[in-house]
């Protein structure tokens, strides 16, 4: 069985993001870069499916600028066999990336593509869903817990007030969840293994897709700031305070 | 022009993101028509009709919507879409699930987790963990948009409106519902909670969380996580509130043993009030906090359970 597992270049998750000083956007100039969170959840369930004997190959891809191909070095430092670049250095918003990611899915033929319930920069939590409506795929969308068995996927979903579990018929699609497993690290041998394994670059424009923006960024501005209340001694003022001043017991 | 708003529930009751939802979608400028799915909801639509600002309710009343999955829902809602400039939903899990598929089906944007409605096609919407919020206008004819219900009000009453039945079933072979595992909590829900008592690293370990029921219960508090908490295995995801959980906004928050690390501040800074308990005095959540303690939660919280 083989696995792709989209994955996204965005800023990491340790880094606070600055608005520009003329709000048209965030200031991601020199600042540090890394897989997003939840793409590195999906690499990692891809790579113990393979480790398990379930999965065959493991498919990583990005779209983006040249840059993203240090994630793709990452992903296959992690354990994936091959990477595809699909470079671009326009700003493209979740539908292109579902479009040019059913593509590939097109091209590859996997039975499961993997990726991160969303990406920490521009919160969408689209793509996966997206890309299952293209491919008429099923989905099993915020994945604590994947299982493969008789040609079928069962999916355990983290949702409001519990967990679901959903069957899928193959091939399918999986978004993950925090839960779902815990990322390994890439050892230094692997790194090194890594920069032999292939790396496909192909043009963003060659994959025939509309690419025309659908959402028009008007401004970028900081959040409301909260002012720092007062430090209390004890309990016993806490209490008063919060019955007598800010009337919410 | 009209409006579609797909009503969130558990199949038993309504969720209050419902009407939170449905004060956006009025804020659109058109006549909102509300589309409820599932299994044994007849009550459901007649709540639903008296929601003020309601002009007629859709009922698909079938076993194929019992459970929302994505796909069948995607199917029903595409059925009614040539009637609508705009379809909302709350970004809840059922939400978040099944929009985008609608989105890509009818080949346009989704807008995500609204927080605020400028006209018919501008919103503004939290990004970088809420560390930025983006203006942004949708350039598509129809507009597929989730709705963070914890930044709206919700509606008042009116007279009941007309209730609608429709016919079509869809009931995709896609996927199949399993099994489900409810969090079986007596306390109020996380986004629905007027007070929210949440813990984080500081707890220690999971059973050390029990030193907060005492308090939500006389509070009648939900009681949340950090990501730090859950990461550590201390307490399961779905109480996780951040950045990567639930988004809420009570009157009161109470923040014990927890940092304030960005993620966790996107998740609950909206709060009307929030008390911060934390023995580190440079733990970034008393930048946050309307009143902070600086104190051994060990030490403070039986004090507090005795002294509400």
């Amino acid at each position: 069985m083989k696995v792709l597992v989209p994955i996204k270049r965005v800023i990491d998750y340790n880094v606070k993001a600055r608005v520009k000083s003329d709000n048209s956007d965030v200031d991601l100039t020199n600042v540090k870069m890394a897989m997003n969170p939840f793409c590195e959840i999906a690499i990692e369930e891809a790579i113990r499916l393979k480790e398990a004997g379930t999965a065959t190959e493991v498919v990583a891809v990005t779209i983006g600028a040249k840059t993203s191909q240090e994630q793709l070095r990452t992903a296959l430092a992690l354990g994936a066999d091959k990477a595809i670049h699909i470079e671009t250095d326009e700003k493209l918003e979740s539908l292109h990336i579902a479009k040019l990611l059913a593509k590939i899915v097109e091209q590859e033929a996997p039975e499961l593509v993997i990726l991160g319930k969303q990406s920490i920069d521009s919160d969408n939590n689209q793509t996966g869903q997206m890309l299952a409506a293209l491919t008429n795929r099923g989905q099993g969308t915020f994945a604590s817990k994947v299982v493969v068995a008789d040609g079928k996927v069962n999916v355990t979903r983290e949702v409001d007030g519990g967990l679901q579990t959903v069957a899928l018929s193959l091939p399918a699609i999986i978004t993950t969840d925090l839960r779902l497993n815990e990322p390994r690290y890439a050892s230094l041998p692997n790194i090194m293994k890594a920069k032999r394994k292939p790396l496909d670059v192909i043009a963003a424009d060659s994959l025939g897709v509309d690419l025309t923006p659908r959402i028009q960024l008007v401004s970028v501005e900081e959040p409301a700031k909260r002012s720092g209340g007062i430090i209390v001694e004890d309990v016993a003022q806490l209490v008063e305070k919060l019955k007598t001043e800010a009337k919410v017991i | 022009m009209k409006t579609l708003v797909i009503a969130e529930h558990d199949n038993g009751a309504l969720k209050p993101e419902t009407s939170k939802t449905i004060n956006a979608a009025i804020q659109m400028g058109f006549p909102v028509d509300v589309l409820v799915a599932g299994e044994n909801i007849a009550n459901m639509s007649e709540t639903i009709s008296s929601i003020e600002g309601v002009a007629s309710v859709l009922v698909a009343n079938n076993a194929a919507y019992a459970h929302q999955l994505a796909e069948s829902m995607t199917d029903l809602v595409m059925s009614l879409t040539d009637s609508y400039s705009h379809i909302v939903a709350s970004a809840t899990t059922t939400g978040k699930n099944f929009m985008p598929r609608v989105a890509a089906l009818l080949d346009v944007a989704q807008i995500s987790e609204i927080i605020d409605v400028i006209d018919a096609d501008t919103f503004k919407r939290p990004i970088y963990a809420g560390n930025a919020i983006a203006t942004v206008k949708s350039l598509d004819a129809k507009k597929v948009i989730t709705v963070r219900a914890s930044s709206f009000d919700l509606q008042g009453e009116q007279a009941a409106v007309s209730i609608n039945t429709l016919d079509t079933v869809s009931d995709s072979q896609l996927s199949t519902f399993v099994s489900v595992e409810q969090t079986e909590s007596e306390r109020p829900e996380l986004t629905a909670a007027e007070v929210v008592i949440s813990g984080g690293r500081g707890m220690q370990n999971g059973e050390n969380f029990a030193l907060l029921n005492g308090i939500a219960d006389k509070l009648g508090a939900a009681i949340g996580a950090s990501r730090a908490a859950v990461d550590a295995g201390f307490v399961p995801n779905d109480m996780q509130v951040g950045q990567t959980g639930k988004i809420v906004a009570p009157n009161l928050y109470i923040a014990v043993g927890i940092s304030g690390a960005i993620q966790h501040l996107a998740g609950m800074k909206d709060s009307k009030v929030i008390v911060a308990i934390n023995k580190d005095p440079d733990a970034p959540i008393f930048q946050v906090a309307d009143y902070g303690l600086v104190a051994d939660l060990f030490d403070v919280l039986p004090q507090l359970e005795n002294a509400l």
